[in-house]
């Protein structure tokens, strides 16, 4: 299935901004961090479809997956 | 020792007073909040005799402790009309903190139409005549102030926007490299300018170090208190390389950054105006992607924007600023809302009751959507020289409404919404409604958790927990921002129990006392009922703790939200 990824901050650096990636369904988001190679202990926030989602969440044909460091700003 | 100075514009007076025993607790905001409570009437009109302006360091300030160099402002708030507390960095808050000055009480109103400054050194005040910097921006009149007093003394500064007593005008402080920091919100400029007062300049001679009660423990406190700032993510990295625009990418992937005027929840902009993208300007043009607004700073938020020739353009260059003209009124070009940026800074106007009111003038056709060029003429020619069409639009966002006959009008208690929307994001939506401060982001800022994964999750499209996590949040933030610490420490403190404890020993080892973390809580607590209780007393109601009626008509992309908590839910918030 074809998955939408945006990366955010330090995360580009090395990789991409955007990029559609082909994953077998039923992947979830932790299985296309170790594709990416970016350790989860990194990871802020992942949305899907721009809602909340927790690394264990299974994405779906055409999804995008957004994924950022810890940020923070106000 | 600590003193109370009290400065009357009346009959020109200064008076040094000791600290009451009721107040000897409290600082920064919680000391502003209590003298206003104490002396100002609360249905006195915010710009006439009775209304006063109070600045006060918070309890750490002046110490070594990292990132406690922050000063409140506290008023009856023109813009609202209800109690404000507005804090900022630069360098007059530990100058002031370390002059012995616990408070400095601003009272009455000439009975001339001269305008003045207002020296304090360590012997005192004296209160001038002011020729010279009348009509100047803030830049070029802190560049006059170095040069006739020091470099090195603090600089409280009214720019025009305050001379005309705008709504939309704030306080500026001096910064270490002679930039800006801002008490942006609430119109104080105007009860500034109301006492005719240009300037305060706090000479540094003779400042002393803080009286420490347990040194030992405090120096033990202080730094585990700085490894938890530079060891947490947020406080310690990400921070200091995006700086707070970061944010415009997360709210966007999140959908709830507000854009086109309130209208959906994501902008098209978002790129261009990223923390990415300001990041990558910065290191191409040779700006600075860190930068303090106070000394003793380990965050550093703050960046130096520098233009493609290289040359500054601006600093201390906020996600909200660029939020609210990126998205919200659509500006594309990051360089022309670094303008505006400065010009608001120079004119010292409040970069997100300016920026949001520009998303209403655009909807009621004053100016085309995305004008960045019609936005800088604006600033200038209109707001800066105070031609009607300027004296309209600098009297904020819902003046501005009002004026034009718009039903879209995002603000509560008359106070500019910031850069979340409320429909999705609902919990910012409660703390909107209900601080006292009127629509105020820092207030409880529940973005941590509903979006940031800090401090837990709670999910922004229900209304589970919202209310406990706005409460929670605000009465935390109301013990913070009287600490004197800049509320990014809250990342790490929402993370790790030990952060907070840290702080509070901190503050019992500075002052030789005992307090627990329940007593920190209920200083956060005893804060907002007092400020609240201003609030009703100026005839505000549980009905003003409400958002406007088009969030609960209109549905915004890409959730389809609303805004959907009732009244008496919203009341609730008050139940503690």
């Amino acid at each position: 299935m074809q998955i939408q990824v945006r990366l955010y901050a330090t995360f580009r650096i090395g990789r991409f901004n955007e990029q559609t990636r082909d994953y077998p369904p039923g992947t979830r988001i932790s299985k296309v961090l170790e594709d990416l190679e970016i350790d989860e202990s990194l990871i802020g926030t992942a949305f899907i479809d721009f809602k909340y989602a927790t690394l264990d969440r299974e994405l779906h044909e055409g999804a995008r997956l957004g994924i950022f460091p810890k940020v923070g700003g106000g | 020792m600590h003193k109370i100075l009290r400065i009357n514009m009346s009959d020109l007076s200064v008076k040094t007073e000791e600290v009451p025993v009721a107040w000897a607790g409290y600082g920064g905001r919680a000391l502003t909040s209590t003298i206003v409570a104490a002396e100002v009437p609360p249905t006195c009109h915010p710009l006439g005799p009775n209304n006063k302006l109070v600045f006060a360091p918070g309890l750490l300030t002046g110490t070594v402790a990292s990132n406690s160099g922050r000063l409140s402002v506290g008023s009856k708030s023109p813009l609202t009309g209800g109690i404000k507390e507005s804090n900022a960095g630069g360098t007059s808050a530990q100058i002031i903190a370390k002059l012995g000055i616990k408070a400095l009480i601003i009272e009455g109103l000439p009975a001339d139409d001269k305008w003045r400054g207002i020296y304090i050194d360590k012997d005192g005040a004296r209160i001038e005549e002011e020729t010279e910097l009348i009509g100047m921006g803030n830049f070029a009149a802190v560049q006059v102030l170095n040069n006739r007093i020091s470099k090195s003394a603090g600089v409280i500064i009214l720019g025009p926007a305050g001379e005309m007593k705008m709504l939309t005008s704030n306080i500026s402080v001096k910064d270490p490299d002679s930039h800006l920091r801002s008490h942006g919100r609430g119109g104080l400029g105007a009860v500034m300018g109301s006492k005719k007062i240009k300037f305060i300049a706090i000479d540094p001679t003779g400042a002393q170090p803080m009286k420490i009660a347990d040194p030992v423990k405090f120096k033990a406190a202080g730094m585990a208190f700085t490894k938890f700032l530079l060891n947490h993510p947020v406080s310690g990295q990400g921070l200091k390389t995006y700086g707070t625009d970061i944010l415009v990418n997360v709210l966007n992937e999140a959908g709830g950054l507000p854009t086109h005027n309130f209208t959906t929840g994501q902008s098209l902009n978002a790129e261009s105006i990223s923390g990415e993208t300001m990041y990558a300007n910065i290191i191409k043009r040779e700006g600075k992607p860190s930068h303090g607004c106070h000394p003793g700073c380990v965050i550093q938020c703050s960046q130096v924007y520098n233009d493609a020739e290289g040359k500054y353009l601006t600093s201390g260059f906020e996600y909200e600023t660029i939020w609210a003209l990126g998205a919200n009124a659509d500006v594309k070009d990051l360089d022309q809302i670094a303008k505006a940026d400065y010009i608001m800074d120079d004119l010292g106007l409040d970069s997100i009751e300016t920026s949001v009111m520009f998303g209403v003038a655009m909807e009621a056709g004053v100016l085309h959507w995305g004008d960045g060029t019609e936005i800088i003429r604006i600033l200038k020619d209109e707001i800066g020289k105070g031609t009607p069409l300027g004296r309209v639009l600098g009297a904020g966002t819902g003046a501005v409404g009002r004026a034009y006959g718009v039903t879209r009008v995002p603000v509560v208690k008359n106070q500019a919404i910031p850069a979340y929307d409320p429909r999705s994001v609902k919990g910012i939506g409660i703390t909107y409604a209900t601080t006292p401060m009127g629509a105020d982001h820092t207030a409880g800022y529940t973005i941590a958790t509903n979006i940031l994964g800090v401090g837990g999750h709670v999910d922004p499209l229900k209304k589970e927990g919202q209310i406990d996590l706005s409460r929670n949040l605000q009465i935390a933030t109301a013990a913070v921002d009287s600490t004197g610490m800049c509320l990014f420490i809250a990342f790490p403190v929402l993370d790790d129990a030990a952060c907070l404890q840290a702080l509070i020993d901190l503050i019992n080892a500075r002052y030789g006392i005992a307090l627990t973390g329940d007593d920190v809580v209920g200083l956060g607590k005893y804060v907002l009922k007092t400020e609240h209780q201003f609030n009703l007393d100026a005839g505000f109601t549980n009905k003003d703790d409400r958002l406007p009626e088009f969030f609960t008509l209109e549905r915004l992309a890409p959730h389809n939200a609303i805004w959907d908590f009732t009244g008496p839910e919203i009341d609730t918030f008050w139940n503690f």
